[in-house]
């Protein structure tokens, strides 16, 4: 009965959506209020009925009933539970499902929150929303039913795939797609206003948090998938330029430039026009990346399940979609009126700027992701796209990019003094100079980018300081001043500083793991040792253990460095009998500072040896550490009062908040 | 019942959301204004300017600009209060009332009710299974013996005429009991190893757990010849991986075996299914499961949606599915047209073999022998001149009994 029930919500869900992008859109052009708040009722029923579907599934999930499909397909009873519950969008049809859930939240949040929004906008965007829903909704019931049912009952299900039994299952999709899902805002607001034919004033207002709401998620949701790829794939990388990756990394880009073009219109009233272009082309970049995955173009561990027409259903939308909204923009962008002016060397200019970089950078992703299947499906030939190409590509875009971003903040609105600012990055050249002279000293010539990857690293990260130091006054060396002026600083200069900071710190991570990484393959017996960068592994030997539903051989290992023990590691291989013998690698890593030394297991050889591949990674952790302290300053930057005016806020009571 | 009552609340939820706006009177919605948010620009420009994030030249102008804005604003605010309410559209509000009362319950019905399944009861396949062969009252009779074996625990032979009505009930946890007890009263021979194995994989769901492979592989020691523990020696390979050990395991058991051995079918479908992803079914070839072939491994005609389960690149889930909600009748429709669109592309393009095999299957286990007979005839002559699809066709036919 329950997943029946969750079927039926569903198929309200749609009918919903479709009055709710009809009715508002009519009711704000007649100027008719009834019709307009009827987007608000039906956006949270909406939401309610999605909820009532997904939290059927998960009871199927919960309960292991096979007679759903969807779970004898990727559920086992003895499964721990926790992957019951992941395991709910660890598939296609499941994590269709999730998708939609989350755009009906963020449909619920406007309708909620958007009390102070203008009326016509908040019924368009709402209907915008449910264009979006109700193709989806389409899709899901027509193609991709999570609710089929089996009419015989199978005893034991299929199991979840070996390789997304993992914690990282557990955060990385729901992260990812709140990212994909939260830039749906940023669209629904940009067609919305081009319907209109005018932008409000409110309208940066609105699409700056949600931007910035989705842009947090999504380099978690990145940041945690690289992290799963570099321990769970067994060989100690933590990017490939999979195209999979790629598709998340496009709207990243994009929508980091929406975030910054954002606050010139905010701020400013300028760049409207590019930001609205930024908002459609930031979402029309996230469905790539969900579905570029499903139509069956694409094979990678992320590949769920093909199906001919769910990859023409996926085309349809995808070309409706981007095709439609960009029509629109071709149309109505010209009425949009220009906002206020400013000098070629300004504040406004210095995000110009990173716009440019960052989509161009994007637009190489672009064309290196897709060109090959573009050839593919033209001429049938073949070519891969590998690393090289993103190499030699997209580092060149960033470096000039990277020299930039201590200067933005820096610069004044509409006139700036680049000579003045240079002045005060002096402090931070020297210290990138001293980093690029003391890696030269130790490395010398072995490793030539080293030294100048280092350098930017440091110039990114002292040149962000420089302008906290100078705000709150750190040379005053009086406690008293420096606090008093550091509460008084906007939270959202806080989180620039944060957010520009924690990108030193990647790509001081990048650097430093790429070109002192060490690397050794050895095949080992039993008591025997192994050294790598000063760790000494010895192999005590197998131990087999029993799981709930795999079995696990590990190695036994004890790290020594210098004589004294300093942890045990254990590599294991883990055999899925439920999946037929399905194995996957779960590697053992030792944490030391932010440095790694990562363990993973070869096959055994007939001598009784085993084959090994040990990497000492120094600074890695770096490399996600910084993607979560970029994140918290994007969340700085959200909790600052001052954005929220026009945003998110229960009551209707409207006051300027001063915070300072 | 119930489902539908709950369904006719949700309706009625969702027709409400759509109405009750339209029905509420109110004329002023509230809305925010620009004009705030560029007074709040203005008190930002005299922040930054503070803290000297703008030129005070600067500041001036964009205090300018702000301002104009400011006052258009403002302008059009009043004119918009000024002006008349704007009436309601009518006509897109009857459509939208018609569309919720109307469209919405009617149109959520039709696609539920061609997607769903509402009145769908689950056949489990163990009960199908077991209910209709064992006797009436088997239950007391159990329970008549558990109470003879409490008081007389050293009966193995008791224990071992109990394991496998455990087995044919389900109670699997008890088999592997009674088994052991057996194993340990009667002392170990192949057969009573074997048994205890099997036991102890239908009790894991069909997993040839450490402790059952090893028993079997004492079983196997005991005696070379044992079947039972061939086979699963073959499943456990097979589930850990060592695709050549299992294939290496099963050819040899179907070499060896004398014609028309009872569970001859089952290697060969264990064979055939080797590269199958789907987990292999579990069923033994023990006396209990050949007696009650599951439906899942290999059928005569009469077990539900028979074709479909023998063939093995057969329809999707969806159709077996389909095919098994419907009345037989209707069921045998399906199957044989089914067959009858394979005949019919077989018979455009001769030159896939697998579709040959499926056919001539398909052919036999509808017991039509005449039309088997035929097909392998024509895909004879359609694959002359190369001999491996030919001896496929061959070996099929004489596993199919269609000659010699």
């Amino acid at each position: 009965m329950i997943p029946e029930l969750g079927h039926y919500a569903l198929v309200l869900a749609l009918a919903l959506a479709l009055i709710q992008s009809w009715s508002p859109a009519m009711g704000a052009r007649k100027g008719d209020l009834a019709l307009m708040k009827l987007a608000d009722s039906t956006a949270l029923a909406q939401f309610a009925f999605v909820a009532v579907a997904f939290a059927a599934l998960t009871y199927c999930y919960v309960t292991s009933d096979f007679s759903v499909a969807n779970v004898y397909e990727n559920s086992h009873s003895q499964m721990p539970l926790i992957y019951k519950f992941t395991s709910v969008w660890g598939n296609h049809e499941g994590s269709m499902l999730l998708w939609v859930l989350i755009l009906a939240l963020f449909g619920a949040l406007v309708a909620w929150f958007g009390v102070n929004l203008p009326a016509t906008l908040k019924a368009n965007v709402l209907a915008v929303q449910s264009w979006v829903a109700s193709a989806f909704y389409l899709f899901i019931l027509l193609t991709s039913n999570p609710f089929r049912r089996l009419a015989e009952l199978p005893a034991e299900g299929r199991d979840l795939n070996p390789i997304l039994q993992d914690f990282g299952l557990a955060v990385h999709p729901p992260m990812l797609y709140l990212g994909y899902v939260g830039f749906s805002m940023a669209f629904s607001f940009a067609v919305a206003a081009l319907i209109e034919g005018h932008i409000d004033a409110a309208w940066a207002r609105w699409v700056r948090p949600w931007t910035l709401l989705a842009w947090i998620c999504l380099t978690l949701g990145i940041a945690m998938g690289s992290y799963w790829a570099y321990y769970e794939l067994g060989w100690g990388g933590w990017w490939f330029w999979d195209p999979v990756e790629n598709a998340s990394l496009m709207p990243w880009l994009a929508g980091t430039a929406l975030l910054h073009s954002a606050v010139v219109m905010e701020k400013r009233n300028s760049l409207k026009v590019w930001t609205i272009l930024l908002a459609i082309l930031t979402f029309s970049l996230s469905l790539i990346g969900t579905f570029l995955v499903r139509s069956g173009v694409l094979t990678s561990v992320h590949t769920f399940s093909n199906d001919p027409a769910r990859g023409l259903f996926i085309l349809v939308i995808l070309m409706v979609f981007i095709g439609g909204s960009l029509a629109l923009f071709a149309w109505r962008a010209p009425r949009l009126k220009q906002g206020g002016l400013f000098a070629p060397i300004s504040r406004e200019s210095a995000l110009v700027f990173n716009n440019l970089f960052l989509a161009t950078a994007c637009a190489t992703v672009f064309v290196g992701t897709l060109y090959p299947l573009l050839l593919e499906a033209l001429t049938g030939d073949k070519i891969s796209v590998g690393p090289p190409f993103f190499n030699l590509t997209f580092g060149p875009l960033f470096v000039p990019l990277l020299v930039a971003v201590p200067f933005g903040p820096l610069l004044a609105w509409k006139r700036g003094d680049l000579y003045g600012v240079a002045q005060r990055l002096l402090v931070a050249c020297a210290v990138a100079m001293l980093g690029l002279a003391t890696t030269f000293a130790f490395e010398g010539t072995k490793a030539v980018l080293a030294p100048f990857g280092i350098g930017l690293a440091f110039f990114v990260m002292a040149g962000a300081i420089t302008d906290m130091v100078e705000r709150i006054d750190l040379r005053s060396l009086s406690i008293e001043t420096i606090g008093r002026r550091a509460a008084g600083l906007p939270r959202s200069a806080w989180g620039t500083t944060v957010a520009h900071f924690a990108l030193g710190v990647t790509l001081l991570g990048i650097v430093c793991g790429t070109t002192w990484s060490s690397e050794r393959i050895v095949a080992l017996k039993p008591t025997q040792t192994v050294s790598l960068s000063g760790y000494d592994l010895s192999f005590d030997g197998m131990v087999t253990k029993e799981g709930s539903n795999y079995r696990e051989t590990a190695a036994h290992f004890t790290v020594r460095t210098g004589g004294t023990v300093i942890g045990v590691m254990e590599p294991s291989k883990r055999v899925f009998p439920s999946r037929d013998g399905m194995s996957t690698t779960e590697a053992a890593l030792l944490t030391r500072g932010v440095s790694q030394l990562y363990l993973s297991l070869g096959d055994s050889n007939a001598d009784g040896s085993i084959a090994l591949r040990l990497y000492y990674k120094p600074f890695v952790l770096l490399i996600w550490l910084g993607a979560v302290v970029m994140a918290l300053g994007g969340a700085l930057s959200l909790s600052d009062r001052r954005l929220r005016i026009g945003a998110p806020r229960p009551a209707a009571r409207v006051m300027p908040q001063p915070a300072e | 019942m119930i489902l539908w009552l709950i369904f006719g609340v949700m309706t009625l939820a969702a027709v409400f959301a759509v109405c009750w706006p339209l029905a509420s009177r109110r004329k002023y919605v509230s809305s925010g204004t620009d004009v705030e948010v560029y007074r709040d620009q203005l008190d930002e420009i005299g922040r930054d300017e503070s803290a000297g994030l703008i030129g005070s030249v600067e500041a001036e102008a964009a205090r300018v600009e702000v301002s104009r804005r400011l006052i258009a604003a403002a302008e059009s605010a009043k004119s918009a209060s000024a002006a008349p309410a704007p009436s309601a559209a009518g006509s897109y509000r009857w459509a939208t009332l018609m569309a919720a009362v109307l469209v919405l319950p009617l149109g959520a019905s039709i696609i539920y009710l061609s997607l769903g399944s509402p009145n769908f009861v689950p056949v489990t396949m163990n009960a199908a299974r077991d209910g209709s062969a064992l006797p009436a009252g088997i239950e007391k009779t159990v329970a008549e013996v558990e109470a003879y074996l409490k008081n007389n625990p050293a009966n193995g032979r008791g224990w071992e005429v109990l394991a496998p009505v455990y087995l044919r009930l389900g109670r699997f946890d008890d088999a592997v009991e009674a088994r052991r007890k057996a194993l340990e009263l009667l002392g170990p021979n192949a057969a009573r190893l074997g048994d205890l194995g099997e036991a102890i994989v239908l009790a894991s769901n069909g997993v040839v757990t450490p402790e059952a492979k090893s028993l079997f592989e004492r079983a196997s020691a005991t005696d070379a010849n044992d079947v039972m523990a061939e086979y699963y020696l073959g499943l456990s390979a097979k589930q850990e991986g060592r695709r050549d050990e299992a294939l290496k395991r099963w050819t040899a058991l179907v070499s060896k075996a004398r014609e028309g051995a009872p569970w001859l079918p089952l290697v060969k479908n264990a064979l055939a299914r080797i590269d199958d992803k789907a987990p292999t079914f579990a069923a033994p070839p023990s006396k209990a499961a050949i007696a009650q072939p599951s439906a899942g491994v290999t059928g005569p005609a009469g077990t539900s949606a028979p074709a479909v389960m023998t063939a093995p690149p057969g329809p999707n889930a969806s159709q077996v599915a389909a095919a098994a909600q419907m009345a037989p009748a209707e069921r045998n429709e399906m199957i044989e047209g089914m067959v009858s669109r394979l005949a019919q592309r077989m018979a455009e393009n001769g030159s896939d073999v697998d579709g040959w095999l499926r056919l001539i299957r398909a052919y036999s286990v509808l017991g039509e022998r005449e039309k088997a007979l035929s097909a392998a005839a024509n895909a004879r002559a359609a694959l002359a001149g190369n001999d491996d699809n030919l001896r496929r066709i061959g070996e099929l036919a004489k596993e199919l009994g269609l000659e010699g």
